[in-house]
């Protein structure tokens, strides 16, 4: 959550006025939309009932988010909405996400009180419009509007115990998907040494018992074999370099996340420019899991992009990693498609990160990676890696 | 000529001992982490050095500082380094560390007894020798570069330079007569704009060019 920069604070009479005649202005509709959502809402089992409930339900919240912005600037604090996402989903699904929304029924609830909220703004503005009043409107004002906007936050954002509640949802929610993911980890760890270094070294020990034996007797054939083994170990090692690679990249090891990114950056087709500002390291699990998430999202520039240029910015700032990925290409990246960004978010999600995506089409595309995490001294000691 | 090897890993380094003397190479000391390699290098007089980048104490990428240290000290001075996996990072790292007499290589060519021979004797003669998994991977992200101007016949060539090979052994790799491959490194030299010099100077510095150095 960021903090309420950016809202002024403490605003005068005339404006808690003006914010007062807009609340005015805005009763009668939002009462007009309370009936129509009940009418929509009771006429759904008829077909009629859900185009109306619609239009009804998008309306109301529109008219809640004035007043949300309304009460912010008045509190001079934000007052977020904490809606359910709905975006991108279907029409039913997205009633259906609605019904089930806290926030649609503290809504609906705010919208039958506003009779009493709307009495607030209305004495604000009848104690300027009568002249007579006004030492009482200069310093009666902000008292009432404050009051009304408290009232107007109470009942249009979540409360405390509701946000805890919504927060071990989440880490539960996190914590499951990190554990499915770490399992399915290790079982393709596991499958990828089986059938791969395990049976090259049982094909080499094979192709040397045979050299071994026919040493003697065709030198020449056993000399072959013993080539062939050779090329054999070089696969072998091939295969586990990979399993090391994907597990955790050796020079993520040596050189940390800034020196990981960029030799990312050396191996890509189009010039990748990486500016970091990172002090010192983010603990091993972030940096692992920042480079991850980077290594797909330059994989996919990569591969779709079709770009000139990428970059790639590395800061930390209050608290939280901020990764940049940017390029040139022909934009229009839909996070939704592709199983990378899916697994990268999920990756991201078990430190509480978050990945934003911005890419209309024709581009440019951004995606910004925040992990929220302390960085530690530079690291002089000695690991307890080995090599 | 005289060799120090560097190797934490005890069967490794014997096996590097005994493959390197049984070519007719010295090894005047063999250690087994930075430290030590950083005395070694300063006290022998050795003609040069073979080691791991990862290496006691911190089992990162000390072999690398080491030798790019080394190679502050005494310009020139031959170092191959090996590694269980090759970075184009390391690489350019090393190129940029004085014009020629590196070697980066993945540990597993050193299977290719003498393949890998050839690449110290390159290393100490002043050349390069570049793993071809790197080759591979720039080869495989190159476009809008000056080495676009080169013909995939002259981009072959130049990667098999940039591993360190005779102009006799590319004309046996690509089976082509060495007169031909002398005209293709001509060639090379001329698009890639280096002016007139030792020809061994001239194809360390077309590899320096190819990995943007």
């Amino acid at each position: 959550m960021s903090d309420s920069t950016g809202l002024p604070t403490a605003p005068g009479p005339l404006r808690l006025t003006g914010y007062a005649a807009l609340q005015v202005l805005l009763f009668l509709p939002g009462v007009l939309l309370l009936v129509l959502t009940l009418v929509g809402g009771l006429l759904t089992v008829a077909t009629i009932g859900i185009p109306l409930l619609l239009a009804a339900m998008t309306g109301v919240r529109w008219i809640a988010d004035r007043h949300r912005t309304l009460a912010a600037a008045t509190l001079g604090h934000p007052v977020p909405s904490d809606r359910l996402p709905t975006e991108g989903m279907k029409l039913f699904r997205r009633l259906e996400t609605w019904a089930r929304d806290p926030m649609t029924w503290r809504e609906l609830g705010w919208l039958l009180v506003s009779p009493i909220l709307f009495l607030f703004s209305l004495l604000t503005c009848l104690l300027l419009v009568l002249l007579v009043t006004g030492a009482f409107w200069w310093y009666g004002t902000p008292h009432i509007m404050k009051l009304r906007a408290s009232l107007d936050r109470a009942f249009l954002s979540t409360g405390h115990t509701e946000r805890l509640e919504h927060r071990v949802e989440v880490l539960t929610e996190s914590r499951a998907a990190s554990v499915d993911h770490s399992a399915t980890e290790l079982r393709r760890i596991e499958r990828d040494l089986h059938d791969g270094a395990q049976a090259r070294l049982v094909a080499l020990g094979m192709t040397l018992g045979m050299a071994e034996e026919l040493f003697t007797t065709d030198p020449d054939t056993a000399l072959r074999m013993i080539a062939e083994a050779r090329d054999t170990t070089g696969a072998v090692l091939g295969d586990i370099r990979d399993v090391v690679r994907g597990i955790h990249p050796p020079v993520l090891a040596d050189r940390g996340l800034t020196g990981a990114v960029e030799a990312l950056a050396l191996d890509m087709a189009v010039p990748v420019q990486v500016t970091t500002t990172l002090a010192a390291r983010p603990p091993a699990p972030v940096e692992s899991a920042a480079y991850f998430a980077i290594a797909e999202c330059l994989a996919n520039i990569g591969k779709h992009a079709d770009a000139d240029h990428g970059w790639v910015t590395l800061t930390w700032r209050e608290g939280t990693l901020v990764a940049e990925i940017g390029d040139d290409g022909r934009g229009g990246a839909d996070p939704d498609s592709g199983t990378g960004i899916r697994g990268v978010m999920r990756r991201l999600a078990a430190f509480d990160g978050t990945m934003r995506v911005s890419s209309p089409l024709r581009g440019p595309t951004i995606i910004t990676l925040e992990i929220p995490c302390a960085l530690s001294s530079p690291r002089t000691t000695p690991s307890s890696e080995t090599a | 000529m005289r060799l120090v090897v560097a190797e934490d890993n005890a069967l490794l380094r014997d096996g590097l001992i005994r493959l390197l003397e049984a070519h007719d190479f010295t090894v005047v000391a063999a250690v087994d982490n930075a430290v030590a390699l950083g005395t070694a290098l300063a006290e022998q007089d050795a003609d040069g050095a073979v080691l791991d980048v990862r290496m006691p104490p911190t089992f990162t990428d000390e072999g690398l500082k080491a030798a790019i240290d080394a190679r502050a000290q005494r310009p020139g001075f031959p170092v191959m380094v090996l590694s269980q996996y090759v970075e184009q990072l390391y690489a350019r790292e090393l190129l940029a560390s004085g014009e020629g007499a590196v070697g980066y290589l993945l540990k597993d060519r050193v299977a290719r007894v003498s393949e890998f021979v050839e690449g110290v004797r390159r290393v100490l003669a002043g050349g390069t020798v570049i793993d071809p998994e790197v080759i591979a991977t720039i080869m495989a992200g190159r476009n809008q570069e000056p080495v676009d101007r080169l013909t995939p016949r002259e981009r072959d060539v130049l990667a098999l330079m940039a591993e360190g090979r005779s102009n006799t052994a590319i004309a046996a790799a690509l089976f082509v007569t060495e007169k031909a491959v002398a005209k293709h490194t001509n060639s090379i030299f001329t698009k890639l704009d280096l002016p007139v010099a030792p020809d061994d100077n001239r194809r360390v510095r077309a590899v320096l060019a190819w990995l943007r150095i």
